[in-house]
């Protein structure tokens, strides 16, 4: 157990009285220097040694502790005015409104103020925000113009923005300020939302101000020797040596203007010392131009003490470098450069068993790869073994050593790329030292990170307890992803080519010679014997593709489903089909049917990864996906597979088609537009007419619009590779291709024809009220032929809304995740089932009311008896 | 105005008071303390309806888009 030095039980935020600000002081600060011409702090200076130690070797003068021990001490300045805090001017005006001028009361009757009293009482009773019902009191009582307890008349207070309050034409100096909050009775005090067991309202105007310890605000000695004062110094430095001027001129009975001069002069050095940010004064400033980072900026924002020190850190033992593909590590691998592996390090304890190899580290240090950095002596001394004598070192080593080797091959590391919106945006690795200056990645692992290779960067996190190293292992690595949680299917899968190379070498006509079938075997890693050739013909043995994949397959494997291709007949002919989309697989054997995005794509409804990682198991899912990648790519790169823009062509005649429909879909528009013009259309229910007569167009521009890529796609075949692709659900979508190939189609802003833009049209193109197809925005052209000038600009329109949407919804979407993340972070689920928050209370009685993981389960059910039935018969229900 | 139930209502699901002997069945089952369950207002109308008091435990038995049926627990509080 963890010994607790000290409780807290109860917590309160209050203000720092003047006494209390001595009381806390070492010192009273009265000279503005740092250091004599010896460079000795000089004492009562806001170097003092008494504030604290920051120099390596010397004793605090107040605790007696080193640097680093020594938390510092505070000192204080004697104010010879008083200066308003700025970071309370709002409580202050506040304060000053309610009150009276003279009495000091809260200007309302007196019967008002015990109701609201005991408003108070009762809410701190119940412990709710009773601070919250000094806003009503101070609306209500900053318009009273007579003062009910002494009749006084009240005057205009105004507020003059930064520190001043102007009462008519008077303009109220601290000290007023200070006497008036003085005369708030501890009641009253109350009402105005300030707890008077902790502040009282005069302490908001500074008699004395605290000067922080100089670990606070340590001084940097540069190169040459010369010492840089801290920001915070600097500041301190004015404010001392304007008190002192004004305490001078004051004694000196100086001219009252002088003294008003030089106090507000104060009043300015000790407001931006707070913040720096006030609007209305100008930002103090360095020598330099420089604008000084004083406290509120210490602490605000993203990089300030909360959200960049705090919230987060910066932390050692972890690497950032841009990422790039390489297909043939596994998903579970991680290339790490070589320079990365020799500063990253791993602490091994020397045990009898590892002597020798970690004497070798050693001798080779720091520089030659596997070696190691540092070696740390039982007694706690570390040995750089850039400096030290590493043969002697070497020998010396024996049970009890630590040795901060390289990174090596094997090692587990965390790998992550923000955003970091799920827990696969970080897994553990297994590293390869490589060559190079890039971390390597498995293509099957860009899904779950988001990854591209258009210059992202990763970051690489080195756990260094074996503790760590075994939890992350276990847990966190990358085949024990391959599940999401989210949807329970595979998340890590193939992607693009390894979906276009399995269909090319799975379809019915892919025969291959002993050769072939072995060039890719061999790229997949296997190292079998053949099977029994499939077909032989004029005495050479061939063997079909399916056969080649099916050595892929676990044995017992039993499957059948519809593939992606598959195009939904009315009677599906089952085994029989003829685009060969019903796959069947028995006992680990591809019998029918092709694979395509339905078999192992990730993020997709993929049926043999799915089975093989349920019912295998993550190690077995892993290899298969290592493997079925390699040799889809291998496979793909034998037969050959490109795309061009040519496969977007279609023949003239086709084009002479397409160009007939639109013709006729816009002779339909204007025909719509002529009985909408002569008032004889019927409106759809619920609609104006003019709703009606846009819903029409819209709908005979978009059927007009289906019926070209239909053409076009009767002139594409499956020969296209881009079909291919398409239909395969690999890359693209036949959306895409007819885009490119017939026409564009409509183009819309908020799901409505374009219509902005000049007075009752678009463009100055078009008659004024013109409601055609073209001058609203549709596009007959194609990608391919090109677009008109006029349809170009209506396609930035249209494209422009879509990178707005898509711009608008990460920021809407990240700040609702980060809501939804604080509100669930300290959730988890009991062994008993029930999700509980951290203080035991239950959310829900079962977790997700059925008690699945989605991760375990198949289709979100906890047993899948289709999916049983199927695997013992290898027949589907359905 | 009619009295409306509004047990009646097809969005509210079932409630029911729990026995004392049934109640301390359920709070031993998860092992809770009864603050750590789930609250419902002595005030809420349907647990007017049913008439449960303060200190009683609610049954609710409502239908579940992943397990079809969910049965959760209340107490009633204050308010």
């Amino acid at each position: 157990m963890m010994r607790v030095p000290k409780l807290i039980e109860r917590m309160d935020f209050g203000l720092l009285s003047p006494d209390e600000i001595r009381k806390m002081s070492v010192t009273r600060i009265v000279t503005a220097d740092t250091y004599d011409e010896d460079g000795y702090p000089i004492e009562r200076g806001l170097m003092d040694p008494r504030l604290g130690v920051v120099d390596p070797g010397l004793r605090c003068r107040t605790c007696g502790a080193r640097a680093g021990e020594c938390p510092g001490h505070f000192g204080h300045v004697e104010l010879a005015r008083p200066v308003i805090h700025v970071g309370y001017i709002e409580v202050i005006y506040d304060c000053l409104r309610a009150t009276c001028r003279k009495c000091g009361r809260i200007s309302l009757p007196d019967s008002k103020l015990e109701e609201y009293l005991n408003q108070v009482a009762e809410m701190r009773k119940d412990g709710r925000k009773w601070w919250v019902v000094a806003d009503e009191i101070v609306r209500s009582a900053s318009s009273v113009e007579k003062c009910p307890h002494c009749g006084e008349k009240q005057q205009q207070l105004k507020f003059e923005k930064p520190t001043a309050f102007m009462e008519g034409k008077n303009r109220l100096t601290p000290s007023d300020v200070r006497e008036r909050l003085e005369r708030i009775t501890d009641d009253d005090a109350m009402l105005l939302g300030i707890n008077p067991e902790v502040a009282r309202p005069e302490w908001m105007v500074l008699t004395a101000l605290p000067v922080p310890p100089v670990t606070v605000r340590p001084s940097i000695t540069l190169e040459s020797g010369v010492r840089s004062e801290d920001d915070l110094t600097h500041k301190l430095v004015d404010i001392i040596r304007i008190n002192q001027r004004l305490s001078e001129n004051i004694e000196a009975g100086a001219p009252h203007l002088i003294v008003e001069d030089l106090w507000e002069l104060l009043q300015y050095h000790v407001t931006t010392y707070f913040t720096n940010e006030v609007s209305g004064v100008p930002p103090a400033r360095h020598r330099s131009g420089r604008i000084l980072r004083t406290l509120a900026q210490r602490l605000k924002g993203k990089e300030g003490r909360f959200r960049g020190n705090l919230s987060g850190k910066r932390v050692d033992f972890s690497a950032r470098t841009v990422i790039s593909p390489d297909p043939c590590i596994s998903i579970n691998e991680i290339g790490v450069p070589e320079y990365v592996a020799k500063t990253l390090t791993i602490p091994v304890r020397v045990t009898a068993h590892n002597v020798e190899e970690l004497r070798n580290f050693v001798r080779r240090g720091p520089d030659t790869h596997p070696g190691a950095n540092t070696v740390i002596s039982p007694d706690g001394k570390r040995y750089d073994l850039r400096y030290a004598d590493r043969e002697e070192l070497a020998k010396t080593l024996e049970q009890g050593f630590i040795v901060e080797r390289h990174l090596m091959d094997d090692d587990i590391v965390l790998f992550n790329r923000q955003p970091s919106l799920h827990r696969m945006s970080i897994m553990a690795h297994e590293v390869r030292v490589m060559p190079g200056r890039t971390f390597r990645l498995n293509l099957c692992v860009c899904p779950p990170y988001n990854a591209d290779f258009d210059g992202d960067e990763m970051n690489l996190h080195a756990p260094q307890s074996e503790e760590a190293q075994a939890e992350a292992w276990i847990l966190m690595r990358v085949q024990e992803q391959i599940l999401s949680p989210r949807f329970g299917g595979p998340i890590i899968g193939g992607i693009q080519d390894h979906i276009t190379g399995a269909y090319l070498l799975t379809r019915r006509d892919t025969l291959l010679t002993r050769e072939q079938a072995q060039q890719l075997l061999a790229a997949a890693g296997l190292a079998v014997d053949l099977p029994k050739p499939a077909i032989k013909k004029d005495g050479t043995r061939y063997w079909t593709g399916k056969q080649i994949f099916s050595m892929l397959l676990p044995k017992g494997l039993n499957l059948a489903y519809k593939a992606k291709i598959c195009e939904n007949c009315v009677r599906c002919k089952k085994e029989e089909c003829d685009i060969d989309a019903y796959v069947v697989i028995r006992d680990g054997q591809l019998l029918n049917g092709v694979m395509d995005a339905r078999s192992y794509k990730a993020l997709d409804r993929c049926e043999v990864l799915d089975r093989v990682a349920k019912d295998y198991g993550t190690t077995a899912a892993r290899e298969f996906l290592d493997r079925v990648t390699r040799l889809s790519i291998a496979a793909a790169t034998m037969f050959g597979f490109t795309t061009g823009i040519d496969d977007e062509d279609i023949p003239p005649e086709a084009r002479e088609r397409i160009d007939e429909i639109l013709d006729e879909a816009r002779d339909k528009v204007n025909k719509l537009i002529e009985i909408y013009n002569l008032g004889e259309m019927e409106p759809l229910p619920g609609r104006s007419l003019r709703e009606t007569l846009e819903m029409r167009i819209m709908e005979v521009l978009a059927e007009s619009r289906d019926n070209a890529g239909e053409i076009a796609e009767k002139y594409l075949g499956l020969d296209n590779h881009a079909v291919i692709m398409a239909r395969i659900g690999a890359r693209g979508s036949m959306l895409n291709l007819t885009q490119m190939a017939a026409c564009v189609g409509q183009q819309s802003v908020r799901g409505e024809r374009l219509s902005r833009g000049y007075k009752w049209r678009t463009l100055p193109h078009y008659k004024v009220g013109d409601l055609g197809a073209e001058a609203r925005g549709f596009i007959g052209s194609s990608y391919k032929r090109g677009l008109k000038p006029l349809e170009f600009f209506f396609h930035a329109m249209g494209g422009r809304e879509g990178l707005v949407d898509t711009a608008v919804r990460t920021a809407q979407s990240g700040y609702m995740q980060r809501r939804l993340i604080n509100a669930l972070q300290d959730l988890r689920v009991g062994y008993d089932g029930t999700v509980r928050d951290d203080r035991g209370g239950i959310v829900q009685f079962v977790y997700g009311e059925d008690g699945i993981d989605p991760a375990r389960s198949d289709g979100g059910r906890a047993v899948n008896i289709e999916k049983i039935i199927e695997r013992v018969t290898g027949f589907s229900g359905g | 105005m009619v009295e409306f139930d509004v047990r009646r209502h097809v969005l509210v699901p079932k409630h029911e008071v729990m026995p004392p002997e049934k109640a301390r069945e359920i709070l031993e089952k998860f092992r809770v303390s009864p603050h750590q369950l789930p609250l419902v207002k002595a005030s809420d109308p349907v647990a007017k309806a049913i008439g449960a008091k303060l200190g009683d435990i609610v049954k609710i038995t409502r239908d579940s888009l992943t397990a079809g049926k969910a049965i959760i627990y209340r107490y009633v509080t204050e308010g």
